[in-house]
């Protein structure tokens, strides 16, 4: 950016890093205010101008180049558009953002022209981004192929027919709060934070409200954590702010570890600065002078967009000592953990933030009271510190206005599986599950039939069709065996087996649990263990291995009572419901598995019957001679034939046949 | 004191105090397997959980708080399912190997199978297989065998400051082991063998040493001779199932005769002679300006834990070798010399308390000529293998004293096995050595008993000096860094590797408690009240040795037999 918003306007301003002010970013923003100066004002305005992205010198190119995007060709998409503006000599912006939520379309490439609205063009792919360029940067033109829609800002010229984006079936239903600025600002630059109203909310509450003030309008507002347990935030702040201590610390957990769950990675990756600005609150409320962004080594890009952050966040005196002339001193640190599922159960974190290996620690103490290095913490998860400053701008009641009786405001989803658009959501809460996957999501790619959601990760459950009406709300969630969870949601359609998917949660379990306690470490792998037998073919059973697999089954649920009655921590808790929540709504898949020996989805490939239809056999011996278990007998030249109980399923018949003479049914 | 109800019955408790101690004073037993008494709980093994009214899970007893009208259920059914279950799980990935095991007969696991009535195998699919640790010299690990309890990794670390082990791996995978999986050999292990003393099952052992020892005794070319160690006359009789405390020195020389030892010697000989050598030394120290505090070297686990942790101490370590390394150096040299045998044929084995004697034993300074001053280190527990295995009854057994020269000691070796017995039995021998007298009394009660840290003043010849007496290797390390911060009153330190000393050690028998250390330790008070000779200078043996042999304390012949030194070791980082 050409100019420093940070710069003094003249030498009557006298504020600075050396000399903190309370209002100093009201004053860099709205200012100055500490001395009268019409040109000063004009400056001001100019200043910030480039990052409002209103009027625009030149042409300005935004990447969606977030994880996703990444990993859909936006870092070459990116070259490709670097390289054309280099060839033509055409001076535009080129800006990195984060990813808007709809990875399916990625890489998602927005051009925003002097003047006129912002529109966003998907898939950009790096051979078609020049044609791309051509057509608008030359032309004006926004070639109808790939474009996604126009956004709204201001009122700048419209282009003709090009749908709004936020009428977009995928955008309209949502309400996006924590995701309102998430791949449409520079997540690096902290100014575009401030033209979007960045860090008022947290200079003005250090100076008007008390920290006890504070958390009364946090639990009056109904946010409950967004990490699963759905607990207060308020209340769990008042906890540490009672306790006396020297020292209090704040963990944002960022540690986002269940399978399809990827709403922290994209929130850090596209607005850092609203998830430290939220820290920057919650610390304030309940009296951390230190806080840990704790999160997973495998999320490189959200720790590097995270500790630009706190740079520039540092470098406006938002963090550091004596925050804005308050008294107030906040270090933030961040953590990387090694990818330990475990780790984002709040006591693991702790003794992983203390160096110690991550295992959870009985409760009580809680860490609200002993914590981190003994001392009062409060652990909350990325979403609601992202939600703070929402609630201090815009108060208690706007946020309660959205949502049902008991939980408010919205909730953000990673929304992947057997769906049309797959990507991140934010609904209001109260918004019903199907609208989620058939308006949101388009409903189930290629006229397949919907069977389930998993939602809440290994710790959550499998919602069915008959349930799809349910509301987004913790306790409605919970009435149907599922929860609320961090936010991942994975739909599976009719081509899904059930027991696949208990086995798959059961399997990222029994590795991820931490070792600590017998019944989910030694649990879990004889539940896995279960499944496995359910879904072997009969062929290579040996033994005693039919009984013992029955056995298994008669003890299923007995197993599954103890783990969630005995283990020490939420995780290990709540580790069988994967198995229990699919029991209970597809029993009759697990039924046919079990006494038909078959899968009706067809996944379970070991229990599929594969028959030679001889009419089109030839008789080469070519299955015969590659089956392992010489189930495939018939002379040459004849029509040959499987033995079912000697075939185990493992498909080589059907991979070597020549005349796709093997039916699998 | 607040009033709570389990199984529907009111029951006293104390604020703050867990479920479990409550339980315990109200004649609840709840299993455990975890649990360790004086460390934070880590509510690892779910065996003690208990039904609470309110609560939708079952909660951990020896983790969990009472609080004001808190209604339990301990062995509700919905309990005992659970509690049965964990058995089962945990049986389910074990080897299940029970009439092989060393622990067979004493090992929690069973115990708990047993009680609760464990009748088949309701659990059944892959075990978790693991090579069994055979590389260190005194501690052998079956990881195959573990529970993942914990326990040996909190001794480890809470209590020894040592860490050699933890957990490694995640979920099934989890399993006790060293740094990068390495041998214990080269891990940092002090080898004092608490993990073996608190491991509920057999996945820890002592690296035995029987069988040699049966064959040398089946050997007629050799002369095969023991040693045994002041702590061991007063727990033997605890694992052969005799009354706990009782000394049964006598019955074990007759047993030790009977098995076909042709010498029976008693370490406590060697101590009187360490006492006069480390005393001497002490006062030489004291006269030529140090290196003081001088710290003493009878225990070879805290010698491994100088040489690693501590090396800018390892000068203040006093030079002297342990009891038992002098009594094998004397037996291969002054007693080989006295009978004319070749120290070659010489077999020489000590009955120790300890697993660390055994890595001490093979440590190459331990000798001379190729040949060891010690061939091999039996524990209390092997020992009573053996007398298991011949079929032997002590208590049947006159009592018989062991041979001459090296059978006299005085009380003052004998106090050696407990934490502060070197310090008293060393002062006894220094006040006279530097006065001329002997000490007041005797005894020093301040450095008796089981504390961690005891500390006293003497005044000696109208000078005072500083001793401090620990036991437990984290105790000794808050200690060293006091000094290293500049504390300067201290001029002899006694250290025991093993909290309450050599009574507790890691080859004492397995259900080792703080009232089994109480009362090993009143064993050898007594035996120290009772007796005449009651200071090592008043022992006749050791003046006669002294006179035959060794010329004096500190002499030429005593630095080549009964004096070593240290070096700094490297530790996996």
């Amino acid at each position: 950016m050409s100019t420093r918003l940070d710069q003094k306007c003249c030498e009557a301003c006298w504020h600075g890093l050396d000399r903190p002010c309370p209002m100093y970013i009201e004053c860099l923003l709205d200012g100055p205010l500490c001395h009268d100066n019409a040109a000063c004002r004009q400056q001001r305005i100019e200043h910030l101008a480039p990052f409002r992205r209103k009027e625009l010198s030149r042409p300005a190119i935004f990447v969606g180049t977030g994880t996703c995007g990444l990993g859909a060709g936006a870092g070459k998409t990116l070259a490709a558009i670097r390289e054309y503006l280099t060839e033509k000599k055409i001076a535009a912006d080129v800006v990195e953002v984060g990813c808007i939520g709809l990875c399916t379309a990625e890489p998602i490439v927005d051009i925003q022209l002097p003047g006129r609205k912002r529109v966003s063009f998907a898939p950009v792919t790096a051979e078609k981004a020049a044609a791309l360029l051509e057509a608008v940067l030359g032309g004006g033109q926004a070639p109808a192929e790939c474009v996604l829609g126009q956004h709204r800002n201001g009122d700048l010229r419209a282009w003709d027919s090009v749908p709004y984006l936020d009428e977009h079936p995928f955008f309209a239903p949502q309400t996006r709060w924590v995701l309102a600025n998430v791949g449409l600002i520079d997540p690096t630059s902290i100014e575009e934070y401030f033209a979007r109203g960045g860090y008022r909310a947290f200079a003005g509450v250090i100076r008007k409200t008390t920290p006890a003030e504070l958390c009364d309008l946090v639990e009056a507002s109904g946010l409950r954590g967004r990490g699963g347990g759905g607990f207060l935030a308020g209340r769990k702040w008042k906890f540490a702010l009672g306790t006396p201590a020297d020292q209090k610390y704040l963990i944002c957990n960022a540690d986002e570890g269940d399978p399809g769950a990827f709403m922290d990675r994209a929130v850090i990756e596209g607005d850092p600065h609203r998830v430290l600005e939220g820290m920057a609150i919650a610390a304030y409320a309940m009296g951390a002078t230190k806080a840990y962004v704790y999160t997973r080594a495998e999320y490189p890009l959200a720790i590097a967009r995270m500790k630009v952050a706190i740079a520039r966040a540092k470098s406006y005196g938002l963090l550091g000592h004596n925050i804005l002339d308050s008294g107030l001193n906040l270090e933030i640190v961040i953590k990387q953990g090694a990818g330990a599922f475990v780790c984002g159960e709040e006591t693991a974190l702790i003794q992983s933030i203390e160096g110690r290996r991550g295992m959870p620690r009985p409760r009580p103490p809680f860490p609200a009271v002993k914590g981190l290095f003994g001392k009062p913490t409060v652990i909350n998860n990325v979403e609601t510190m992202a939600n703070l400053p929402g609630i201090v701008n815009n108060g208690a009641a706007a946020f309660a206005a959205v949502g049902t009786a008991k939980s408010k405001g919205t909730k953000v989803f990673a929304l992947s599986g057997k769906v049309n658009r797959t990507g991140l959501v934010e609904v209001a809460m109260g918004t019903k599950m199907r609208q989620i996957i058939f308006d949101i999501g388009g409903g189930v790619p290629g006229g397949k039939a919907f069977k389930a959601v998993q939602i809440g990760g290994p710790s959550g459950g499998c919602i069915p069709e008959k349930h799809l009406d349910t509301e987004v709300d913790f306790e409605s969630l919970k009435s149907i065996d599922a929860i609320m969870g961090s936010g991942g949601l994975v739909v599976m359609d009719e081509d899904t087996c059930m027991v696949d998917v208990a086995k798959f949660f059961m399997d990222f379990i029994q590795r991820e649990s931490c070792g600590k306690c017998i019944p989910c470490r030694e649990g879990t792998r004889r539940m896995l263990e279960i499944l496995q037998r359910i879904t072997r073919s009969r062929g290579r059973e040996k033994g005693v291995d039919a009984l013992e697999r029955f056995r298994g089954v008669m003890y299923l649920n007995r197993l599954a009572e103890v783990i969630k009655d005995t283990s020490l921590c939420g995780l290990g808790q709540t580790a069988p419901n994967p198995v229990l929540s699919t029991l209970r709504h597809f029993r009759d898949e697990y039924e046919a598995h079990i006494y038909e020996r078959r899968c009706p989805a067809g996944a379970c490939t070991e229990l599929l019957v594969r028959r030679i239809d001889a009419k089109k056999c030839t008789g080469c011996t070519a299955c015969a001679r590659k089956c392992p278990t010489a189930a495939i007998m018939g002379a040459p030249k004849s029509p040959h034939y499987i033995v079912p109980d000697k075939c185990v399923g493992c498909g080589v018949c059907s991979e070597v046949c020549r005349f796709n003479a093997v039916v699998v049914e | 004191m607040i009033t709570i109800e389990v199984n529907n019955k009111p029951v006293q408790a104390r604020k703050n105090e867990t479920i479990l101690s409550a339980l315990e004073r109200a004649g609840i037993a709840v299993p455990t397997l975890c649990f360790m008494a004086d460390l934070f709980p880590t509510g690892a093994c779910r065996m003690c959980v208990v039904e609470v009214d309110g609560q939708r899970n079952l909660l951990p007893s020896c983790a969990h708080p009472v609080s004001e009208g808190m209604k339990i259920q301990t062995h509700s059914p919905r309990v005992l399912r659970a509690r049965k279950t964990i058995v089962e799980l945990l049986l389910a990935n074990h080897p299940d190997d029970c009439l092989y095991c060393i622990r067979n007969r004493n090992c929690t696991l069973q115990g708990l199978a047993e009680q609760l009535g464990v009748r088949e195998r309701r659990y059944t699919g892959d075990k978790s297989q693991h090579h069994i640790d055979t590389s260190s010299p005194s501690i052998v690990r079956d990881p195959s065998k573990c529970i993942l309890c914990g326990r040996c990794v909190r001794v480890c670390e809470e209590v020894q400051g040592v860490a050699a082990i933890d957990f490694v791996g995640r979920g099934a995978r989890s399993c006790v082991g060293t740094a990068f999986n390495e041998g214990l050999n080269v891990s940092s292990c002090i080898n004092c063998g608490q993990c073996v003393m608190v491991c509920p099952t057999g996945a820890l052992r002592e690296q035995s040493s029987i069988k040699e020892v049966l064959n040398a005794l089946a050997n007629p070319d050799l002369l095969v001779v023991a040693q045994h160690a002041p702590a061991v006359s007063v727990t033997l009789a605890e694992e052969l199932g005799m009354k706990p405390g009782s000394d049964i020195c006598g019955m074990m020389n007759a047993a030790l005769r009977r098995l076909g030892f042709d010498r029976v010697f008693d370490t406590s000989f060697a101590a009187d002679l360490t006492v006069m050598e480390e005393g001497s030394e002490l006062v030489e120290r004291i006269r030529s300006g140090g290196p003081l505090p001088m710290m003493t070297s009878c225990s070879p686990g805290w010698i491994k834990y100088v040489e690693e942790f501590c090396p800018d101490f390892l000068a203040n370590l006093s030079t002297c070798k342990s009891p038992q390394q002098m009594m094998g150096a004397i037996i291969k040299s002054y007693f080989a010399q006295r009978e004319g045998v070749d120290p070659q044929k010489i077999f020489s084995v000590s009955i120790m308390p300890c697993t660390a004697k055994k890595f001490e034993a093979q440590r190459p300074e331990m000798g001379g000529n190729g040949v060891p001053d010690v061939d091999a280190v039996l524990t209390t527990r092997e020992l009573a293998r053996i007398i298991r295995l011949r079929g032997m009854n002590l208590e049947a057994f006159a009592p018989e004293p062991a041979d001459t020269p090296f059978g006299d000691r005085s009380t003052a070796g004998k106090l050696f096995g407990a934490s502060g017995g070197v310090m008293e039995a060393a002062l006894r021998t220094a006040h006279f050595l530097l006065t001329g007298k002997e000490l007041p009394g005797l005894e020093l009660r301040a450095l008796r008993g089981s504390d961690g840290i005891k500390e006293a003043h003497v005044k000696i010849a109208g000078k005072e000096y500083g001793v401090a007496v620990v036991s437990g290797l984290g105790n000794a390390r808050a200690l060293l860094n006091d000094i290293r911060n500049g504390r300067n009153d201290l001029h002899f330190i006694e250290v025991m590797t093993c909290p309450g000393g050599c009574i507790a050690g890691g080859g004492q028998p397995i259900k080792t408690d703080a009232q089994a250390v109480r009362t090993r330790m009143q064993a050898l008070y007594k035996i120290d009240r009772d007796e005449k000779v009651r200071t090592a200078h008043g022992n006749k043996a050791v003046e006669r040795l002294y006179q035959d042999f060794l010329g004096k304390p500190l002499g030429e012949k005593s630095h080549q037999l009964l004096h070593t030194h240290y070096h700094p070791r490297e530790v996996v980082p």
